[in-house]
């Protein structure tokens, strides 16, 4: 016996070790990027920080939260990621009640419909044409409709509706009140891990998505973080390319490399805020989606 | 529905009255659906058409399968299927293991504490955009980046490479990127499946004096099985399915032969060269592909494993 537990102690060892290699290769790139956000420009380009700032400045910093074009664009995706995660998870979570009742007529039929979408959709480009023949093109609405609801996340919601115990509902029902008013009343208040996990799919999705900011609007206005960022970037991409040739940096392209970062930082801080509340909750979301499979 | 006698319609009628709170609750998503799922199905079409956006689908003359045969017979293509395949394997291989590995050996760990820590921030960049991660991923592999700085102090290199101009790093910087981010999340769902085990299981073990590598391959491995036999069945119906965020910011003019794949090429001929039709062919072909694939998949590991999807 104590043979034994030697020998599983050096096996713990190991795995602790690869697990610790494997947190730190996770944080070490956020870390160094946060790092060098907050150091001077142009020192930085001489190499050499790993841990620490070296000249601390909080010049990249100012120069993009008084940017008009990167508020407007921050505030954008603010308004479309709590718009499209309000509406994403009532309509997806109301009509995942209403499937989940056996009585309801047409419910084998709206079930088969649902699943194949899972598996097959037309494409990019029907899609997009669908949103050009209904004039969501360069609307803010095309961020908002055409993502309110998504057939997965049904399947997770009535799994979790499915362990609420239904005399809960009879009594409601006895009550008088109508199903909606029931889901409304008593659904929705017992359902809460369920919806923490879905808003934080879908939070993210809408925070994070720069996709269909390039392809679905034109407007600036409505140019979420994301995709300003993604703009950024390719820009910087092919300046950087031009610049392996002689002739080496400019100040604009030490400038925007700073810039850059501290952009990063900011349109990923409100995911790290919110993630550690959200943690406890999607962990078990997921578990209750797993059982269905 | 089924059950519905014809000459009941009166009480059809009736059950619909009872039902209106909840068919009100359940349509707009069915319509929603017919909308947004169903009708771009019908825009498929326009891979068997000369579509031009000015004017209608309907408008468009048939063209038959002339976009396929010059898809199949263009350089274009084998170059697509190339990346879209290599870099779809290499995900299959080296990415959809890991997050197993991954999985059973922190399920070892007996502090819970550490295990929780653990978690928390392999999951982490999950949720980062890949716009960020591209960001960073430039900032580390340009000329002047750690990654430059590090291989010249090493001695490995002698000049400054910029490894997202090269094509032959291409594959394995988007492979490794996408294992970096995906690690710890992969392996979220094996975890819960882990977590329903039963202890009584390892215990028995334990008195037949098996060890901690018998329990891992006889006892933890056989329970998830189910669990990997379904996301393998997705991720092999997935083959052809590239990660589009993370190509479309990755990408460049230089490491075009390598990082042209299936979804960019699609975006890239049909909303910047104006070739819908020609573009919606090759998306068409993706899709068949995957369906195909997926019901393949999915009766091989009914018949060989007794999982399935459906």
């Amino acid at each position: 016996m104590k043979l034994q537990s030697k020998k599983i102690d050096a096996f713990t060892i190991i795995i602790t070790i690869i697990m610790v290699l494997i947190c730190f290769a996770t944080i070490y790139p956020i870390w160094y990027t946060i790092v060098l956000s907050f150091n001077d420009a142009a020192d930085a380009q001489l190499g050499g920080i790993y841990w620490w700032p070296r000249e601390f400045s909080l010049e990249s910093y100012s120069t993009v939260l008084t940017d008009d074009s990167i508020l407007s664009s921050f505030i954008m995706s603010l308004i479309r990621t709590v718009v499209g995660t309000v509406t994403h998870v009532f309509f997806t979570a109301m009509t995942a009640y209403a499937f989940s009742k056996k009585k309801l007529i047409g419910r084998n039929f709206f079930l088969a419909i649902g699943t194949f979408t899972m598996f097959f959709n037309g494409g990019l480009i029907p899609f997009y044409l669908l949103l050009k023949n209904i004039n969501l093109l360069n609307t803010f609405l095309v961020f908002i409709i055409p993502t309110m609801f998504n057939f997965f996340h049904l399947i997770i919601f009535t799994s979790f509706f499915k362990g609420v115990p239904e005399s809960l509902e009879e009594s409601a029902m006895i009550d008088g009140a109508h199903e909606l008013r029931t889901f409304v009343q008593i659904i929705l208040p017992l359902s809460m891990p369920v919806i923490a996990t879905i808003a934080l799919f879908q939070g993210v999705w809408h925070w994070n998505d720069f996709f269909w900011g390039i392809i679905f609007v034109n407007d600036e206005v409505l140019q979420p973080i994301a995709t300003f960022l993604y703009r950024m970037i390719a820009e910087s991409s092919s300046s950087q390319m031009k610049m392996n040739m002689p002739g080496g940096f400019t100040a604009t392209a030490v400038n925007s490399q700073s810039i850059k970062l501290a952009t990063m930082v900011i349109a990923t801080a409100p995911i790290v805020f919110v993630y550690p509340f959200m943690q406890k909750y999607f962990v078990k979301g997921i578990m209750i989606g797993s059982v269905k499979g | 529905m089924k059950q519905i006698p014809l000459n009941n319609n009166k009480s059809l009628g009736k059950r619909i009255f009872r039902q209106r709170y909840l068919l009100f609750m359940a349509l707009p998503a069915v319509v929603w659906m017919i909308v947004f799922n169903y009708i771009p199905m019908y825009g498929i079409i326009i891979a068997f058409k000369q579509y031009r956006i000015i004017k209608p689908i309907s408008a468009a003359p048939w063209v038959g399968l002339a976009h396929f045969k010059e898809l199949f017979s263009e350089g274009d293509f084998a170059m697509v299927m190339k990346n879209t395949l290599g870099m779809g394997f290499l995900r299959l291989f080296v990415g959809f293991p890991l997050p197993i590995l991954f999985a059973l050996f922190l399920n070892e760990l007996g502090n819970i504490r550490f295990k929780k820590a653990v978690q928390t921030i392999s999951y982490l960049p999950h949720f980062l955009s890949w716009v960020v991660l591209g960001g960073i991923m430039m900032n580390w592999l340009g000329d002047v980046g750690i990654f430059n700085e590090i291989l010249l102090k090493l001695g490995i290199i002698d000049k400054a490479r910029f490894f997202l101009a090269e094509p032959e790093s291409f594959w394995g910087i988007v492979v490794i990127s996408d294992i970096w981010k995906e690690l710890g999340w992969g392996a979220i769902i094996y975890l819960a499946a882990m977590a329903g085990i039963s202890p009584a299981l390892y215990e028995a073990a334990t008195v037949d004096g098996a060890n901690r590598w018998h329990k891992m391959l006889h006892i933890t491995l056989p329970s998830i099985m189910p669990t990997i036999s379904i996301l393998l069945i997705l991720a092999i119906s997935g083959i052809l399915t590239t990660n589009f965020d993370q190509i479309l910011v990755l990408r460049n003019a230089a490491n075009q032969t390598a990082s042209d794949v299936i979804d960019i090429f699609v975006y890239r001929v049909g909303f910047r060269m104006n070739r819908f039709s020609y573009a919606q062919a090759i998306s068409l072909f993706k899709s068949v592909v995957a369906l195909i694939l997926l019901l393949g998949a999915n009766q091989f590991s009914k018949k060989t494993q007794g999982h399935s999807l459906f």
